[in-house]
Protein backbone atom coordinates (compact mmCIF):
# COMPACT_ATOMS: atom_id res chain seq x y z
CA UNK A 1 0.00 0.00 0.00
CA UNK A 2 2.77 2.36 0.97
CA UNK A 3 4.77 1.63 -2.18
CA UNK A 4 1.67 2.06 -4.24
CA UNK A 5 0.91 5.49 -2.91
CA UNK A 6 4.34 6.88 -3.84
CA UNK A 7 4.58 5.30 -7.23
CA UNK A 8 4.79 7.34 -10.37
CA UNK A 9 1.11 6.98 -11.07
CA UNK A 10 0.09 8.69 -7.91
CA UNK A 11 -2.15 11.03 -9.79
CA UNK A 12 -4.96 8.48 -9.91
CA UNK A 13 -4.19 7.32 -13.40
CA UNK A 14 -5.31 10.47 -15.14
CA UNK A 15 -2.89 12.31 -17.42
CA UNK A 16 -2.44 15.69 -15.78
CA UNK A 17 -1.96 17.78 -18.89
CA UNK A 18 -3.25 20.74 -16.97
CA UNK A 19 -0.19 20.68 -14.72
CA UNK A 20 2.08 20.73 -17.70
CA UNK A 21 0.38 23.69 -19.25
CA UNK A 22 0.20 25.45 -15.92
CA UNK A 23 3.89 24.81 -15.25
CA UNK A 24 4.93 26.18 -18.62
CA UNK A 25 2.62 29.13 -18.33
CA UNK A 26 3.65 30.03 -14.80
CA UNK A 27 7.31 29.60 -15.51
CA UNK A 28 7.09 31.77 -18.59
CA UNK A 29 5.25 34.41 -16.61
CA UNK A 30 7.81 34.21 -13.82
CA UNK A 31 10.59 34.49 -16.37
CA UNK A 32 9.01 37.59 -17.84
CA UNK A 33 8.38 39.21 -14.47
CA UNK A 34 11.84 38.47 -13.17
CA UNK A 35 13.34 39.88 -16.33
CA UNK A 36 11.22 43.03 -16.18
CA UNK A 37 11.36 43.68 -12.46
CA UNK A 38 14.69 42.34 -11.29
CA UNK A 39 17.08 41.24 -14.00
CA UNK A 40 16.71 44.30 -16.19
CA UNK A 41 17.40 46.95 -13.57
CA UNK A 42 20.07 44.87 -11.90
CA UNK A 43 21.90 44.28 -15.17
CA UNK A 44 21.60 47.99 -15.82
CA UNK A 45 23.26 48.78 -12.54
CA UNK A 46 25.90 46.10 -12.99
CA UNK A 47 26.69 47.37 -16.46
CA UNK A 48 26.81 50.90 -15.14
CA UNK A 49 29.22 49.82 -12.46
CA UNK A 50 31.32 47.96 -14.96
CA UNK A 51 31.53 51.06 -17.09
CA UNK A 52 32.24 53.15 -14.03
CA UNK A 53 35.06 50.86 -12.98
CA UNK A 54 36.45 50.80 -16.48
CA UNK A 55 36.35 54.57 -16.74
CA UNK A 56 37.89 54.91 -13.29
CA UNK A 57 40.72 52.62 -14.27
CA UNK A 58 41.24 54.57 -17.44
CA UNK A 59 41.19 57.79 -15.47
CA UNK A 60 43.68 56.42 -12.98
CA UNK A 61 45.99 55.30 -15.76
CA UNK A 62 45.74 58.68 -17.39
CA UNK A 63 46.50 60.55 -14.20
CA UNK A 64 49.37 58.21 -13.51
CA UNK A 65 50.83 59.01 -16.90
CA UNK A 66 50.29 62.69 -16.23
CA UNK A 67 51.97 62.39 -12.87
CA UNK A 68 54.98 60.75 -14.49
CA UNK A 69 55.17 63.55 -17.01
CA UNK A 70 54.94 66.12 -14.24
CA UNK A 71 57.59 64.31 -12.26
CA UNK A 72 59.95 64.32 -15.20
CA UNK A 73 59.26 67.97 -15.75
CA UNK A 74 59.88 68.77 -12.12
CA UNK A 75 63.07 66.78 -12.13
CA UNK A 76 64.27 68.65 -15.17
CA UNK A 77 63.39 71.94 -13.51
CA UNK A 78 65.20 70.95 -10.35
CA UNK A 79 68.27 70.03 -12.32
CA UNK A 80 68.14 73.35 -14.12
CA UNK A 81 67.71 75.24 -10.86
CA UNK A 82 70.61 73.42 -9.35
CA UNK A 83 72.93 74.18 -12.22
CA UNK A 84 71.76 77.75 -12.19
CA UNK A 85 72.52 78.01 -8.50
CA UNK A 86 75.94 76.53 -9.14
CA UNK A 87 76.53 79.13 -11.81
CA UNK A 88 75.43 81.91 -9.50
CA UNK A 89 77.78 80.75 -6.77
CA UNK A 90 80.59 80.49 -9.25
CA UNK A 91 79.92 83.99 -10.49
CA UNK A 92 79.73 85.37 -6.97
CA UNK A 93 83.03 83.72 -6.11
CA UNK A 94 84.67 85.18 -9.17
CA UNK A 95 83.31 88.62 -8.41
CA UNK A 96 84.45 88.39 -4.83
CA UNK A 97 87.90 87.45 -6.03
CA UNK A 98 88.04 90.39 -8.36
CA UNK A 99 86.82 92.69 -5.63
CA UNK A 100 89.35 91.37 -3.19
CA UNK A 101 92.16 91.97 -5.61
CA UNK A 102 90.93 95.45 -6.32
CA UNK A 103 90.65 96.30 -2.66
CA UNK A 104 94.11 95.01 -1.87
CA UNK A 105 95.50 96.90 -4.82
CA UNK A 106 93.85 100.11 -3.70
CA UNK A 107 95.07 99.58 -0.14
CA UNK A 108 98.57 98.90 -1.43
CA UNK A 109 98.57 102.04 -3.50
CA UNK A 110 97.24 104.04 -0.62
CA UNK A 111 99.93 102.80 1.72
CA UNK A 112 102.57 103.45 -0.94
CA UNK A 113 101.29 106.95 -1.35
CA UNK A 114 101.28 107.55 2.40
CA UNK A 115 104.79 106.21 2.69
CA UNK A 116 105.90 108.48 -0.11
CA UNK A 117 104.39 111.53 1.49
CA UNK A 118 105.84 110.60 4.85
CA UNK A 119 109.28 110.28 3.27
CA UNK A 120 108.83 113.65 1.61
CA UNK A 121 107.91 115.25 4.86
CA UNK A 122 110.88 113.68 6.62
CA UNK A 123 113.17 115.02 3.91
CA UNK A 124 111.64 118.43 4.28
CA UNK A 125 112.04 118.37 8.03
CA UNK A 126 115.66 117.29 7.64
CA UNK A 127 116.29 120.15 5.26
CA UNK A 128 114.69 122.50 7.67
CA UNK A 129 116.78 121.22 10.50
CA UNK A 130 120.04 121.41 8.49
CA UNK A 131 119.16 124.96 7.41
CA UNK A 132 118.50 125.93 11.02
CA UNK A 133 121.82 124.41 12.16
CA UNK A 134 123.63 126.21 9.41
CA UNK A 135 122.11 129.47 10.41
CA UNK A 136 123.04 128.93 14.00
CA UNK A 137 126.57 127.87 13.18
CA UNK A 138 126.98 130.99 11.02
CA UNK A 139 125.70 133.28 13.70
CA UNK A 140 127.82 131.44 16.25
CA UNK A 141 130.90 131.90 14.07
CA UNK A 142 130.10 135.57 13.70
CA UNK A 143 129.68 135.79 17.44
CA UNK A 144 132.96 133.99 18.05
CA UNK A 145 134.69 136.18 15.54
CA UNK A 146 133.33 139.34 17.07
CA UNK A 147 134.38 138.16 20.55
CA UNK A 148 137.89 137.39 19.29
CA UNK A 149 138.14 140.70 17.65
CA UNK A 150 136.76 142.50 20.72
CA UNK A 151 139.46 141.22 22.97
CA UNK A 152 143.09 141.18 21.72
CA UNK A 153 144.12 138.20 23.49
CA UNK A 154 147.11 135.95 23.60
CA UNK A 155 147.15 132.78 21.73
CA UNK A 156 146.65 130.96 24.95
CA UNK A 157 143.77 133.07 25.90
CA UNK A 158 142.48 132.73 22.40
CA UNK A 159 142.60 129.06 22.57
CA UNK A 160 141.01 129.13 25.97
CA UNK A 161 138.36 131.39 24.79
CA UNK A 162 137.65 129.35 21.66
CA UNK A 163 137.37 126.25 23.72
CA UNK A 164 135.15 128.09 26.15
CA UNK A 165 132.86 129.17 23.39
CA UNK A 166 132.86 125.87 21.73
CA UNK A 167 131.95 124.43 25.03
CA UNK A 168 129.30 127.05 25.34
CA UNK A 169 128.05 126.30 21.92
CA UNK A 170 127.99 122.59 22.75
CA UNK A 171 126.02 123.33 25.85
CA UNK A 172 123.70 125.73 24.07
CA UNK A 173 122.65 123.21 21.66
CA UNK B 1 -0.26 7.41 4.53
CA UNK B 2 -2.04 6.82 1.31
CA UNK B 3 -2.08 10.39 0.09
CA UNK B 4 -3.91 11.22 -3.05
CA UNK B 5 -3.53 14.17 -5.29
CA UNK B 6 -6.36 16.68 -5.42
CA UNK B 7 -7.27 16.21 -9.06
CA UNK B 8 -9.64 18.52 -10.81
CA UNK B 9 -10.87 18.50 -14.37
CA UNK B 10 -11.17 21.73 -16.24
CA UNK B 11 -11.86 22.00 -19.98
CA UNK B 12 -10.91 18.39 -20.55
CA UNK B 13 -7.54 18.78 -18.80
CA UNK B 14 -6.69 17.25 -15.45
CA UNK B 15 -5.11 19.61 -12.97
CA UNK B 16 -3.33 18.45 -9.88
CA UNK B 17 -4.41 21.33 -7.70
CA UNK B 18 -1.59 20.83 -5.24
CA UNK B 19 0.89 21.28 -8.08
CA UNK B 20 -0.95 24.38 -9.21
CA UNK B 21 -0.87 25.76 -5.69
CA UNK B 22 2.77 24.95 -5.03
CA UNK B 23 4.01 26.24 -8.38
CA UNK B 24 2.16 29.46 -7.73
CA UNK B 25 3.61 29.72 -4.23
CA UNK B 26 7.12 29.01 -5.47
CA UNK B 27 6.77 31.54 -8.26
CA UNK B 28 5.48 34.18 -5.90
CA UNK B 29 8.33 33.56 -3.46
CA UNK B 30 10.90 33.77 -6.24
CA UNK B 31 9.31 36.93 -7.51
CA UNK B 32 9.25 38.47 -4.04
CA UNK B 33 12.92 37.59 -3.49
CA UNK B 34 13.87 39.00 -6.88
CA UNK B 35 11.87 42.19 -6.44
CA UNK B 36 12.83 42.82 -2.82
CA UNK B 37 16.50 42.28 -3.59
CA UNK B 38 16.49 44.73 -6.48
CA UNK B 39 14.86 47.66 -4.74
CA UNK B 40 17.09 50.64 -4.10
CA UNK B 41 19.79 49.50 -6.48
CA UNK B 42 23.05 51.35 -6.08
CA UNK B 43 26.51 51.33 -7.55
CA UNK B 44 27.91 50.18 -4.26
CA UNK B 45 25.91 47.04 -3.52
CA UNK B 46 24.83 46.28 0.02
CA UNK B 47 23.08 43.37 1.70
CA UNK B 48 20.22 42.20 -0.46
CA UNK B 49 21.72 43.51 -3.63
CA UNK B 50 24.93 41.64 -2.89
CA UNK B 51 22.95 38.45 -2.57
CA UNK B 52 21.07 38.82 -5.85
CA UNK B 53 24.26 39.87 -7.61
CA UNK B 54 25.94 36.80 -6.23
CA UNK B 55 23.15 34.70 -7.74
CA UNK B 56 23.54 36.51 -11.06
CA UNK B 57 27.30 35.99 -11.05
CA UNK B 58 26.87 32.37 -10.08
CA UNK B 59 24.61 31.73 -13.07
CA UNK B 60 26.90 33.79 -15.27
CA UNK B 61 29.77 31.53 -14.30
CA UNK B 62 27.69 28.45 -15.07
CA UNK B 63 26.94 29.83 -18.52
CA UNK B 64 30.52 30.93 -19.10
CA UNK B 65 31.75 27.43 -18.36
CA UNK B 66 29.87 26.03 -21.35
CA UNK B 67 29.68 28.86 -23.89
CA UNK B 68 30.97 32.35 -24.48
CA UNK B 69 29.03 35.23 -23.06
CA UNK B 70 28.11 36.64 -26.46
CA UNK B 71 25.89 33.67 -27.20
CA UNK B 72 25.19 32.70 -23.62
CA UNK B 73 24.16 36.11 -22.34
CA UNK B 74 20.64 35.71 -23.67
CA UNK B 75 20.12 32.66 -21.46
CA UNK B 76 21.10 34.48 -18.30
CA UNK B 77 17.55 35.32 -17.25
CA UNK B 78 16.47 31.77 -18.00
CA UNK B 79 19.28 30.39 -15.86
CA UNK B 80 18.63 32.79 -12.99
CA UNK B 81 14.91 32.05 -13.00
CA UNK B 82 15.51 28.31 -13.28
CA UNK B 83 17.95 28.08 -10.41
CA UNK B 84 15.87 30.30 -8.12
CA UNK B 85 12.59 28.58 -8.98
CA UNK B 86 13.96 25.08 -8.55
CA UNK B 87 15.80 25.94 -5.37
CA UNK B 88 12.74 27.52 -3.79
CA UNK B 89 10.59 24.61 -5.00
CA UNK B 90 12.98 22.09 -3.48
CA UNK B 91 12.95 23.93 -0.19
CA UNK B 92 9.18 24.27 -0.01
CA UNK B 93 8.56 20.61 0.78
CA UNK B 94 11.13 20.46 3.58
CA UNK B 95 9.54 22.15 6.60
CA UNK B 96 6.20 20.37 6.43
CA UNK B 97 3.65 18.68 4.23
CA UNK B 98 0.01 19.62 4.44
CA UNK B 99 -2.54 16.91 4.04
CA UNK B 100 -6.19 17.86 3.83
CA UNK B 101 -8.46 14.85 4.14
CA UNK B 102 -6.63 12.26 2.10
CA UNK B 103 -5.16 14.76 -0.32
CA UNK B 104 -1.59 16.04 -0.16
CA UNK B 105 -1.61 19.77 -0.75
CA UNK B 106 1.69 21.19 0.44
CA UNK B 107 4.79 19.60 -1.05
CA UNK B 108 7.65 20.47 -3.33
CA UNK B 109 6.32 21.09 -6.84
CA UNK B 110 9.54 19.50 -8.05
CA UNK B 111 8.52 16.26 -6.32
CA UNK B 112 6.12 15.68 -9.19
CA UNK B 113 7.47 14.19 -12.44
CA UNK B 114 5.02 16.17 -14.53
CA UNK B 115 6.51 19.44 -13.33
CA UNK B 116 10.16 18.47 -13.61
CA UNK B 117 9.72 16.81 -16.98
CA UNK B 118 7.88 19.87 -18.20
CA UNK B 119 10.79 22.05 -17.16
CA UNK B 120 13.25 19.63 -18.76
CA UNK B 121 11.24 19.47 -21.98
CA UNK B 122 11.03 23.24 -22.00
CA UNK B 123 14.80 23.53 -21.69
CA UNK B 124 15.42 20.98 -24.45
CA UNK B 125 12.78 22.61 -26.60
CA UNK B 126 14.45 25.97 -26.09
CA UNK B 127 17.80 24.46 -27.01
CA UNK B 128 16.32 23.30 -30.33
CA UNK B 129 14.66 26.63 -30.91
CA UNK B 130 17.86 28.57 -30.33
CA UNK B 131 19.84 26.02 -32.32
CA UNK B 132 17.70 26.77 -35.35
CA UNK B 133 17.62 30.48 -34.64
CA UNK B 134 21.37 30.94 -34.22
CA UNK B 135 22.76 28.43 -36.71
CA UNK B 136 20.00 28.24 -39.29
CA UNK B 137 18.10 25.12 -40.27
CA UNK B 138 21.09 23.76 -42.18
CA UNK B 139 23.62 24.19 -39.40
CA UNK B 140 21.13 22.86 -36.88
CA UNK B 141 20.35 19.77 -39.00
CA UNK B 142 24.00 19.04 -39.73
CA UNK B 143 24.73 18.79 -36.03
CA UNK B 144 22.78 15.54 -35.93
CA UNK B 145 25.31 13.92 -38.27
CA UNK B 146 28.41 15.02 -36.39
CA UNK B 147 30.96 13.75 -35.84
CA UNK B 148 29.93 10.76 -38.01
CA UNK B 149 26.74 10.13 -39.99
CA UNK B 150 25.97 6.83 -38.29
CA UNK B 151 25.64 8.68 -35.02
CA UNK B 152 22.31 10.06 -36.18
CA UNK B 153 20.06 7.55 -34.37
CA UNK B 154 22.07 7.99 -31.20
CA UNK B 155 21.69 11.72 -31.46
CA UNK B 156 17.94 11.36 -31.75
CA UNK B 157 17.84 9.08 -28.75
CA UNK B 158 20.08 11.48 -26.88
CA UNK B 159 17.53 14.27 -27.15
CA UNK B 160 14.87 12.17 -25.45
CA UNK B 161 17.21 10.71 -22.90
CA UNK B 162 18.46 14.19 -22.09
CA UNK B 163 14.95 15.33 -21.40
CA UNK B 164 14.13 12.28 -19.32
CA UNK B 165 17.31 12.29 -17.24
CA UNK B 166 17.17 16.02 -16.70
CA UNK B 167 13.61 15.88 -15.41
CA UNK B 168 13.73 12.58 -13.57
CA UNK B 169 16.99 13.31 -11.78
CA UNK B 170 15.46 16.34 -10.14
CA UNK B 171 12.17 14.58 -9.47
CA UNK B 172 13.81 11.50 -8.03
CA UNK B 173 16.07 13.38 -5.65
CA UNK B 174 13.39 15.63 -4.28
CA UNK B 175 10.67 13.00 -4.21
CA UNK B 176 12.88 10.53 -2.41
CA UNK B 177 13.75 13.18 0.12
CA UNK B 178 10.10 13.93 0.76
CA UNK B 179 9.17 10.26 1.07
CA UNK B 180 11.80 9.75 3.70
CA UNK B 181 10.74 12.91 5.49
CA UNK B 182 7.11 11.84 5.51
CA UNK B 183 8.11 8.37 6.66
CA UNK B 184 10.19 9.82 9.48
CA UNK B 185 7.77 12.46 10.58
CA UNK B 186 4.58 10.61 9.66
CA UNK B 187 5.16 6.93 10.36
CA UNK B 188 8.17 6.53 12.61
CA UNK B 189 7.21 9.39 14.89
CA UNK B 190 3.83 7.85 15.62
CA UNK B 191 4.86 4.20 15.85
CA UNK B 192 6.25 3.71 19.37
CA UNK B 193 7.71 5.95 22.03
CA UNK B 194 11.29 5.20 21.05
CA UNK B 195 10.29 5.67 17.45
CA UNK B 196 9.26 9.20 18.32
CA UNK B 197 12.55 9.71 20.12
CA UNK B 198 14.54 8.48 17.13
CA UNK B 199 12.47 10.40 14.63
CA UNK B 200 13.53 13.81 15.93
CA UNK B 201 17.29 13.63 15.28
CA UNK B 202 16.81 11.64 12.10
CA UNK B 203 14.40 14.19 10.71
CA UNK B 204 16.75 17.02 11.56
CA UNK B 205 19.65 15.26 9.88
CA UNK B 206 17.61 14.36 6.82
CA UNK B 207 16.24 17.87 6.49
CA UNK B 208 19.74 19.24 6.57
CA UNK B 209 20.81 16.78 3.96
CA UNK B 210 17.76 17.64 1.87
CA UNK B 211 18.70 21.31 1.92
CA UNK B 212 22.06 20.28 0.55
CA UNK B 213 20.48 17.96 -2.05
CA UNK B 214 17.97 20.63 -3.06
CA UNK B 215 20.71 23.21 -3.63
CA UNK B 216 22.87 20.76 -5.54
CA UNK B 217 19.97 19.66 -7.72
CA UNK B 218 19.01 23.24 -8.54
CA UNK B 219 22.62 23.89 -9.52
CA UNK B 220 22.87 20.68 -11.57
CA UNK B 221 19.61 21.30 -13.37
CA UNK B 222 20.71 24.80 -14.38
CA UNK B 223 24.20 23.62 -15.30
CA UNK B 224 22.90 20.80 -17.50
CA UNK B 225 20.27 23.04 -19.07
CA UNK B 226 23.05 25.41 -20.10
CA UNK B 227 25.21 22.54 -21.34
CA UNK B 228 22.40 21.14 -23.48
CA UNK B 229 21.63 24.57 -24.89
CA UNK B 230 25.30 25.20 -25.58
CA UNK B 231 25.55 21.92 -27.49
CA UNK B 232 22.87 23.14 -29.84
CA UNK B 233 24.07 26.71 -30.03
CA UNK B 234 27.86 26.44 -30.17
CA UNK B 235 29.53 26.20 -33.54
CA UNK B 236 32.53 24.05 -32.75
CA UNK B 237 31.20 20.83 -31.37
Amino acid sequence: MLINSYALGASAGAFNGGDIIFTIFTFALLLLLVKKLAWGPLMGVMKQREEYVASEIEEAEKSRKEAITYLDEQRELLKEARSEAQLLIENAKKQADVQRQEITKVAHEESERMKESAKLEIEQQKEHAVAAIREQVASLSVLIASKVIEKELSSEDQEKLINEYIQEAGEGR
Amino acid sequence: MNHEAPMYEFMGLWFNLSNVLMITVASIIVLIIAVVCTRNLSMKPTGKQNFIEWVMDFVRNIINSSMDWKTGGRFHVLGVTLIMFIFVSNMLGLPFAVVVGHELWWKSPTADPAVTLTLAAMVVGLSHYYGVKLKGVGGYGKDFFKPKAFMFPLKIVEEFSNTLTLGLRLYGNIYAGEILLSLLAGSLAFSTWWGTLMAIPLTVVWQGFSVFIGSIQAFIFTLLAMVYISHKVNHDH
